[in-house]
């Protein structure tokens, strides 16, 4: 549908994953590492999924409509399965990793901790999931037609790049849920994002009913990144602080002495109650002298 | 509509699947080219694109070219809309993307020819003078409206197949349609055609290209190949082939008539009344003097020619004059005693043929010798034979090369007095209908190839009347002129063989075996034979199917049955008693017995193919002026498609939604990240003792 939609629906569905990479991954190469490993592991249980798939599709008759159907559905479900079990098993690698880590560094803990582990696998998963449902679809939209001609919704396009943004995001937020649970042993934790995630691709499986589909999963997004947030160490409090923060920093005159991203030893600790944030800030709003 | 016309996506493995239809059967035009011009339609080198528009009326018209909300347009021309006034509009506007013309019947004008008016003005005989030539004296295709010769900068092509022509209505029908006059709306209907051409201005351009090509790259890329092909001769003495330059003591009478024709497209060309006519009638005319020619032989020799690429400025009999002019062919001009060529003959308008001659050549004895000796032999048959005024210059014809030559007697049998009474000349439509050949419904196909029209029946005269002429002109005896009849039922077999059905038993039975065994691609595909003469054995291996019919029956009509064995057939001249220099041998399958086998056995001939490419490719004069510099460029992939395309404000909408979506996540993600800290703080497990 040439390079405007190309880009415009690339730019929808990798667009957070890009910033998010950018902003929190590039620079640590731990990190960088984590994440490819991550997506390494989700294309291995795509890959064992849809052999499974691909040996029921053969093996059966191909002209049986609802049989194709079933067993499209069941594909879908086994590769949730697959998928889930794979993050586990990412799981149980990082943890051994991070005694290794431990043992190689100068400090005494590791570099990075297990909640950055968990963000950073979940959004490797993210961003591979994204690819392979993206990449074949944004090649496409690069003709001149769009699609339709055979009944189906012109907006086809838009809303393959909007299901994709959701996924990304859903599987890093299921991601920092998944491995805390992991942590803390709390296994319903684990049985929920499975069944939101076996929710999510029957969702999926609605299309071309897209207000069926992208709604609903819209609303599982914004209230699973909530549930992350909490679990991976925020509050109502610090939330309240945050904008407290960025409200004063409005009214009072402001002389801004910016903090380098790198961690500054020792600075001068201020007084206030504010001083509990300063020693290892990275970059800070801007610091008041009042 | 979930379901299009029954082609309903169900099960589409892929987006492509979901969002293209692609067109089958295409019917293109491509770009040809002589020494000084380029010919043809073009698109651009990925594809043309443009909104359907079904051009019916004249308001249709108005859309298209001012005041349509969305052009470009992709125009589907209905077939009383194909005409020169309507095309040049399209040529001269931007709006239009394409064309795509349908070929039916239903809306036909009542002529359609888009040659020239005056085919091969530059490469006839040159000894006119200005008043005579380029048709100034007499228009011979007044009905040409030359938009074969027009250069188009966008595709055109042509749609043949009635599923695919409903397919496209459909789709128009459902997103294009003007309500109330009101323009459609967004996501329209859209097509588009792909023929881009590799070669450009003219052959030398295209040539100096290839031979560059070909001197400095590692992987040459030819850009265009000269029309090439065969020439197919016969005679009734057999002359010997290895033997180049004069014959000894042999004077020849030369019969000719030509083997192609041409139509706006590609591939297209049913030349029925302008070639298969004549043709036909040369062949029934063979099959009428052999026997009689074996028996009481006259004479002289007589030399039968059919000559491929005549509607290119005469390749193929320019290149047989040029050899025989070098030495390089088995007899030349010295053996020539006189040409009798045979023009359109299929549209007898009161059973009057005419006799064509040139000015100057009139005033030869011989030519009215050889008028009367024609009318003699018309005396007993039911036509009438006459001769046009004495200004009149002879019609675009093959002996035109001859007498360009040497001024050798000759003349030129046609149906028409000044102008061709052909309507559809060199065009699409020139087929089976405009040359009355029609059958009585209900009739097989192996009744329909014996069954005798009138057409077959007034061939078979015209077949008769040559026969007898041909005879009488080699020296003949008059009284044996009774026993020369052409059969009616030959003449019905070869022209319900070329016009309606190539594929049917009599051809099957003649040719050889791996030709009829083969499937869909062999030269027996399903349909009538096209004529365009093509690149021939250069390109696309052995000679083309019309050339190989054709040798083929002449193999059978003049031929003798030996009992050669299959590798004995292919190679003779291990035995003493063949003789390879006078004669050809053919391995022919032979008819089909009750139980469907068949016996094949080798026929002995004195059939021969001659090369027909133009001299000038040969002599590398690609500019040249005497010689015919036609050449078809190359392309890469020639396809159509049809989909939906949407409006540009759901593209710009969606640039601006992913641009948006971008800043807003690199902007939350920059805050985030900056206040991760803040965020994250309770109970989090820090990496650093520092605090």
């Amino acid at each position: 549908m040439t390079l405007a939609v190309f880009f415009g629906c690339a730019f929808i569905a990798f667009g957070p994953s890009f910033a998010l990479f950018v902003f929190t991954i590039a620079k640590d190469p731990l990190r960088v590492i984590i994440l490819i490993a991550g997506a390494f592991f989700w294309l291995l249980s795509l890959l064992l999924s849809s052999l499974v798939w691909f040996i029921a599709i053969k093996a059966s008759n191909s002209q049986d409509l609802t049989l194709q159907r079933g067993l499209l559905i069941f594909g879908v479900f086994f590769s949730v399965l697959l998928q889930e079990v794979f993050r586990f098993a990412y799981y149980r690698l990082l943890r051994k990793a991070t005694e290794g880590l431990a043992a190689i560094s100068d400090d005494d803990g590791s570099a990075i901790s297990v909640r950055q582990m968990a963000y950073v696998a979940g959004l490797g998963f993210g961003i591979m999931s994204g690819a392979f449902s993206m990449i074949n679809i944004l090649s496409d939209s690069l003709g001149p037609g769009t699609v339709g001609i055979f009944g189906d919704s012109q907006y086809y396009f838009i809303t393959a790049a909007l299901m994709t943004l959701a996924l990304t995001l859903l599987h890093t937020f299921w991601g920092v849920v998944f491995f805390e649970g992991c942590e803390k042993s709390r296994w319903w934790v684990i049985a929920a994002v499975v069944s939101l995630h076996l929710l999510v691709a029957g969702l999926s499986l609605l299309n071309p009913l897209y207000e069926g589909s992208l709604p609903p999963v819209y609303v599982i997004t914004l209230a699973t990144g909530v549930w992350a947030f909490f679990s991976s160490g925020g509050s109502l409090h610090s939330l309240s602080a945050l904008c407290t923060l960025c409200g004063f920093e409005s009214r009072a005159s402001r002389t801004m002495t910016e903090v380098p991203l790198s961690k500054t030893p020792n600075p001068q600790p201020l007084p206030g109650r504010r001083s509990m944030w300063l020693p290892t800030a990275p970059g800070v709003c801007s610091r008041q002298e009042s | 509509s979930p379901e299009f016309l029954g082609l309903g996506c169900v099960l589409c493995s892929s987006v492509e699947q979901k969002i293209y239809v692609v067109l089958n059967e295409t019917v293109p035009c491509v770009r040809l080219l002589n020494a000084t011009h380029q010919i043809g339609c073009q698109s651009s080198i990925s594809g043309d694109t443009g909104v359907l528009h079904v051009l019916e009326t004249e308001s249709d018209l108005d859309w298209i070219l001012s005041s349509g909300p969305h052009p470009p347009y992709m125009v589907i021309m209905e077939t009383a809309f194909f005409n020169r006034s309507v095309m040049m509009r399209m040529k001269n506007s931007s709006r239009v993307a394409g064309v795509a013309v349908i070929i039916s019947k239903t809306g036909l004008a009542d002529n359609f020819s888009p040659h020239t008016t005056c085919p091969n003005q530059n490469t006839g005989v040159e000894s006119y003078g200005s008043d005579l030539a380029n048709c100034n004296g007499t228009v011979w295709n007044p009905l040409g409206n030359g938009l074969s010769y027009e250069d188009f900068s966008f595709p055109v092509f042509a749609l043949k197949d009635e599923n695919q022509t409903q397919v496209l209505r459909k789709c128009y029908e459902d997103h294009n349609q003007r309500v109330n006059g009101s323009a459609p709306q967004y996501p329209l209907c859209a097509m588009q055609l792909f023929s881009h051409m590799h070669a450009v201005t003219d052959t030398v351009t295209c040539m100096r290209r290839t031979d560059l090509q070909n001197r400095f790259s590692i992987n040459p890329e030819v850009l265009c190949d000269p029309l090439s092909d065969f020439n197919v001769w016969t005679s009734t003495r057999p002359l010997n082939n290895s033997a180049k330059g004069h014959a000894a003591d042999e004077s020849v009478v030369i019969a000719a008539t030509r083997l192609d024709g041409r139509s706006f497209f590609w591939e297209q060309a049913p030349a029925a009344e302008g070639t298969v006519s004549g043709i036909v009638t040369l062949l029934a005319t063979i099959q009428a003097l052999y026997p009689v020619t074996q028996e009481a032989p006259p004479p002289r020799n007589i030399f039968f020619s059919f000559f491929q690429g005549e509607a290119f400025d005469y390749i193929g009999s320019s290149k047989m004059v040029y050899d025989m002019e070098k030495n390089d062919f088995v007899i030349d001009m010295n053996n020539v005693h006189s040409m009798l060529e045979i023009g359109q003959v299929g549209l007898l308008s009161g059973r009057s043929l005419w006799m064509h001659s040139d000015p100057v050549s009139r005033q030869n004895k011989s030519v009215s010798e050889m008028m009367s000796r024609i009318q003699s032999a018309a005396a007993g048959l039911k036509l009438t034979v006459d001769h046009p005024s004495v200004s009149q210059p002879l019609p675009p014809s093959s002996f035109q090369r001859f007498l360009r030559a040497r001024r050798i007697p000759g003349l030129v049998l046609a149906d028409h007095n000044t102008s061709f009474t052909n309507r559809y000349y060199e065009s699409m439509y020139d087929d089976a209908e405009n040359l009355n050949v029609t059958y009585p419904p209900g009739l097989t196909p192996d009744e329909q190839l014996v069954y005798e029209t009138d057409a077959a029946k007034s061939l078979a005269e015209v077949a008769t009347l040559v026969a007898r002429s041909l005879y009488l002109q080699a020296g003949g005896e008059e009284n044996n002129l009774n026993n020369i009849t052409a059969d009616p039922k030959i003449v019905a077999q070869l022209l319900y063989g070329f016009l309606v059905q190539k594929n049917n038993s009599w051809f099957r039975s003649l040719l050889p075996p791996e030709v009829t065994k083969k499937g869909v691609n062999s030269i027996l595909s399903p349909g009538p034979p096209q004529f365009y003469i093509g690149l021939g054995p250069r390109v696309h291996g052995p000679a083309h199917s019309v050339t190989r019919f054709v040798q083929y029956i002449l193999a059978n009509l003049t031929g003798t049955v030996t009992n050669l064995t299959e590798s004995q057939c292919q190679n003779p001249s291990e035995l003493s008693t063949e003789n390879k220099d006078l004669f050809s041998y053919f391995w022919v399958s032979g008819p089909a017995s009750v139980n469907g086998t068949r016996e094949p056995f080798c026929v002995r001939a004195s059939v021969r193919l001659s090369k027909a490419v133009s001299p000038a490719f040969e002599l590398l004069e690609y500019g040249s002026r005497n010689y015919s510099t036609w050449t078809e460029s190359r392309w890469k992939s020639i396809r159509a498609r049809i989909f939906l395309v949407a409006s540009r404000e759901l593209e710009m909408l969606t640039l601006g939604v992913g641009v948006a979506v971008l800043l807003l996540s690199l902007l939350v993600t920059y805050f985030i990240s900056s206040k991760a800290e803040l965020l994250f703080s309770s109970a989090r497990e820090t990496p650093t003792t520092t605090y």
